[in-house]
């Protein structure tokens, strides 16, 4: 591979000479054709596949505000709070940056929610694409990390007590359980020290590993190329003439344009929460927030933010088990590791939604309404709808909204417990030859 | 493909983007760098400083802190204003002409009011800051200093207008901040009348 | 720790029932109505800033209100503070708790918090309670531990509780204030200066919220033209693929 094999560049206009060094010295021109120019991708894809490129846009967002934030941000529990208005007030541009941070926050999961939606849809998760999609369920396992540790830096009440009791789940581990959280705070309660980690972790440790996971989840897309739609894999048929699949397009020009296109809906859609709700009625930016943290006294009410809320909800369904709390941790746990499982849970002879029988359709629906009305549930006390006129007789739990949890916590395991079942019983259509359109 | 030759509606539709995406580029860097503009604390925190120089003795200086950087206020003596000619072949800049004070203190003294001298006490050479001494009391100094101040760093000489000896490291005189009289002993350090 | 675990998971529930509220009524509020906004200002430094503090708020910020530096200083800055400085207040903290049994909180963002129609509510709801050590308890804020700083304004309240029974037989308790002693402001005026300076504080919870919104109008025009270029490009592009 010396550099005098290499063709040199031509067709780029005036830098065709710089270019031409560089490629001689770097893989430039490769890299380019590789992962862009060459880069062939199904041509039927929908509305769906615009998350993955916008979840890498808000990714960017998110580094490049949390940046400036960090030059006036200080991790310190006298001044933490006090510096997040000093950002909002006296920093020029400062409020406009810091609403761009947690709008992109939340927007961050709304993205990856519905990205993950479509990896399921259409099977995206199937063989050859495993490591991909565990590549992608670790990003969204290190982005509640991110979002967990960052919620915890304006120091406001809402701030303290989510702190306080996520760290207080490590507690319920067994044995380990309590020095866990001790190690974890740097204290016997949440306080500076906790704060002052959590911020290190946030900035530095984190996002690197975010990034390093990015990087490892397109480096296997590209290597297995993308799903569609139709569930086909479109490098099984190439055109004999140019080796080329005959229903992919290059990424480039086509998808980046797209791509472009999309960008800018979404932002719009972004900047109107931003300008015009930035707190999205108290579901982006939780009202108790704006109270200072005060470690002697517990808001009214505590909920997660709105992106946590379905495990939350699982853990609230759980009853307490042989004196021990560890069972609804478990579960919270065990409701995001066994996405983990999916590839080898789906037993279907077809990838796509398009060609599944009405069983996975069906499970698929459920699963979706349950995750949903877990999330709301999250959002508000058990009391939420009611309570039952009878006390049950082994426990108190008469609140109705307790038990929609717990049916809803079944449903959500069944649809991933029953899927081998189900999936191959399932009656699916024949999958095309060719992507449909 | 991309060998082919763009057709004319793509090449009009990617300038269209490229200037759209440009502004937009632009109007999302602005908070940006705005925001590292000082804050409205830093502005606060710097705000003019009114002094009282109705109790300040001939001969006596005071020190006085304006956006985190030492002003001296000095009631020169008759001897102080008279050495200032003394020096006026020993230093590098008597004329004024590089641009260290404002216009109103653009004149022999470098101050409103002859008397009273107002400087930024920062070596222009690199940062530190010089000490106050008189004649009298600054035997070090030599038999032939005639007052004015010295800083220690590098040992740059100005004399009491605050202008820099030849010879000295220090590229330029002192400075002379923007100031003005609220009073007829008030001084106004940081704004001058321009602003009012 | 793990107690303290179960009591967090049950204490959504507990806390529901301990602040089961009353129906809080409209605040009117108006970013754009500066009159207001300034009376509101008023009526912050005269009554409000001698025990909660606004330490996020500087004063000359309030030239959004229409004001020059020279009237801020003139008519709303009572103690002899320079004029970028914030809202400060003397009272320690730790007399404040002595004296009201909690410290007052800053009210920088307390409209953030709290929301304009319970603050208009709190405001309007005092009443006199012997019982209370201050004298005053209050129908949003039970047991609150501030006093009715505006009574002579107001004039005294005092509570009315009707017990009746509904249809279906059950006992409907009625809350209700009446005033006792009339205060110098009739309930109009009195209203109308309580919605003046919860104006105020909505304002003072986010001053960029005006340019805030106004920004955001000539972004989304912009966008609008973003999205319309980017898909015309993206057509012209795809139109070769069928």
């Amino acid at each position: 591979m010396a550099a005098v094999d290499k063709q040199p560049v031509t067709g780029a206009g005036p830098f065709n000479g710089v270019l031409t060094w560089v490629d001689a010295r770097f893989p430039l021109i490769s890299l380019w054709r590789d992962h862009l120019a060459d880069y062939y991708a199904p041509k039927n894809f929908n509305f769906w596949y615009y998350f993955g490129s916008l979840a890498l846009l808000v990714l960017v967002i998110q580094i490049l505000t949390g940046i400036f934030l960090t030059m006036n941000y200080k991790p310190d529990a006298a001044q933490a709070f006090a510096s997040v208005e000093y950002i909002m007030r006296d920093v020029p541009g400062g409020w406009i940056i810091r609403y761009m941070h947690s709008t992109g926050a939340s927007m961050f999961f709304v993205v990856v929610y519905l990205h993950m939606f479509r990896g399921i849809m259409y099977g995206s998760y199937r063989k050859p694409r495993e490591l991909l999609w565990i590549f992608g369920c670790l990003i969204y396992l290190v982005m509640m990390a991110e979002a967990f540790l960052g919620y915890l830096l304006p120091w406001g009440q809402m701030s303290y007590w989510g702190a306080q009791v996520i760290v207080n789940l490590f507690a319920a581990v067994p044995i380990i359980g309590e020095d866990l959280s001790i190690w974890i705070r740097g204290d016997y309660v949440v306080s500076d020290a906790t704060l002052n980690r959590f911020f290190a972790l946030h900035v530095i440790a984190v996002p690197l590993a975010l990034l390093l996971l990015v990087m490892l989840h397109l480096i296997s897309l590209h290597e297995v190329g993308s799903n569609n739609p139709d569930g086909v894999e479109v490098k099984k048929r190439l055109d004999p003439k140019t080796n080329k699949p005959v229903d992919g397009i290059p990424f480039h020009p086509y998808y980046t344009v797209k791509d472009i296109f999309g960008v800018s809906v979404f932002l719009l859609v972004f900047c109107a929460i931003m300008f015009f709700a930035p707190t999205m009625g108290g579901y982006f930016l939780e009202y108790n927030n704006f109270v200072p943290a005060n470690p002697m006294q517990t808001p009214e009410h505590i909920a997660p933010v709105w992106y946590f809320t379905p495990y939350y909800s699982i853990l609230r369904a759980v009853p307490p088990l042989f004196g021990s709390q560890f069972w609804g941790v478990a579960a919270m746990g065990g409701a995001v590791m066994i996405l983990f499982l999916m590839p080898w849970l789906d037993r279907s002879p077809v990838k796509s939604i398009r060609y599944k029988g009405t069983l996975f359709k069906s499970w698929l629906a459920a699963f979706v309404i349950t995750f949903i009305i877990l999330g709301y549930l999250g959002t508000k006390p058990t009391t939420v709808w009611g309570q039952f006129g009878f006390q049950t007789f082994f426990m108190d739990t008469r609140d109705v909204a307790t038990w929609v949890a717990r049916l809803g916590t079944l449903i959500y395991f069944l649809f991933f417990l029953l899927m081998p079942w189900y999936s191959r019983r399932d009656k699916c259509k024949q999958e095309p030859e060719r992507v449909t359109h | 493909m991309s060998d082919k030759e763009l057709d004319r509606s793509k090449r009009g539709f990617l300038v269209a983007t490229s200037v759209v995406g440009g502004v937009a580029t632009v109007g999302v860097a602005a908070p940006f760098v705005a925001s590292m503009f000082p804050s409205e604390r830093a502005k606060a925190m710097g705000a003019p400083v009114a002094v009282d120089v109705g109790q300040l003795a001939p001969g006596e200086m005071i020190r006085v802190e304006w956006r985190g950087k030492p002003v001296w206020v000095v009631r020169r003596t008759k001897e102080m204003l008279e050495s200032i000619q003394k020096s006026e072949d020993k230093v590098t800049d008597p004329k004024l002409e590089i641009d260290q004070q404002p216009e109103y203190a653009k004149n022999e003294s470098r101050s409103i009011k002859p008397e009273i001298l107002v400087l930024v006490g920062v070596c222009t050479h690199l940062g530190c800051s010089p000490q106050f001494k008189p004649k009298e009391v600054s035997p070090e100094m030599g038999e032939d200093w005639v007052g004015g101040f010295y800083c220690p760093c590098h040992g740059s000489k100005f004399d009491f207008a605050g202008r820099v000896y030849k010879g000295a490291p220090a590229p330029t005189n002192l400075v002379v901040p923007p100031h003005t009289y609220l009073a007829e002993s008030t001084i106004l350090i940081g704004e001058d009348n321009k602003g009012a | 720790m793990r107690t303290l675990l179960a009591v967090l998971l049950l204490a959504p529930a507990l806390a529901l029932a301990a602040s089961a509220g009353i129906k809080l009524d409209r605040a009117p509020v108006d970013l754009n109505d500066n009159p207001s906004l300034q009376r509101g200002a008023q009526v912050f430094v005269n009554y409000c800033l001698s025990c909660h503090s606004a330490n996020y708020m500087r004063y000359n910020r309030l030239q959004d209100l229409g004001l020059t530096e020279q009237q801020i200083k003139d008519n709303l800055m009572l103690a002899g503070e320079k004029v970028g400085d914030t809202m400060t207040i003397a009272m320690r903290a730790k007399d404040g708790a002595e004296w009201f049994g909690a410290a007052p909180p800053d009210l920088t963002v307390i409209a953030r918090s709290r929301g304009a129609d319970w603050l208009y509510t709190f405001m309007r709801t005092f009443y006199q309670d012997p019982a209370r050590a201050t004298g005053w308890n209050n129908l949003a804020f039970p047991s609150v531990g501030m006093p009715h700083v505006l009574y002579e304004l107001q004039g005294t309240q005092v509570l009315n509780v009707v017990t009746a029974t509904d249809a279906l037989g059950h006992q409907v308790e009625s809350r209700t204030l009446a005033l006792a002693a009339p205060g110098k402001m009739d309930k109009i005026q009195y209203d109308q200066l309580v919605g003046d300076l919860v104006n105020y504080l909505v304002y003072m919870g986010e001053p960029s919220a005006k340019s805030r919104v106004q920004i955001g109008l000539y972004v989304m025009i912009f966008l609008l033209i973003l999205i319309l270029v980017t898909w015309l490009l993206k057509r012209a592009y795809w139109k070769d693929l069928h």
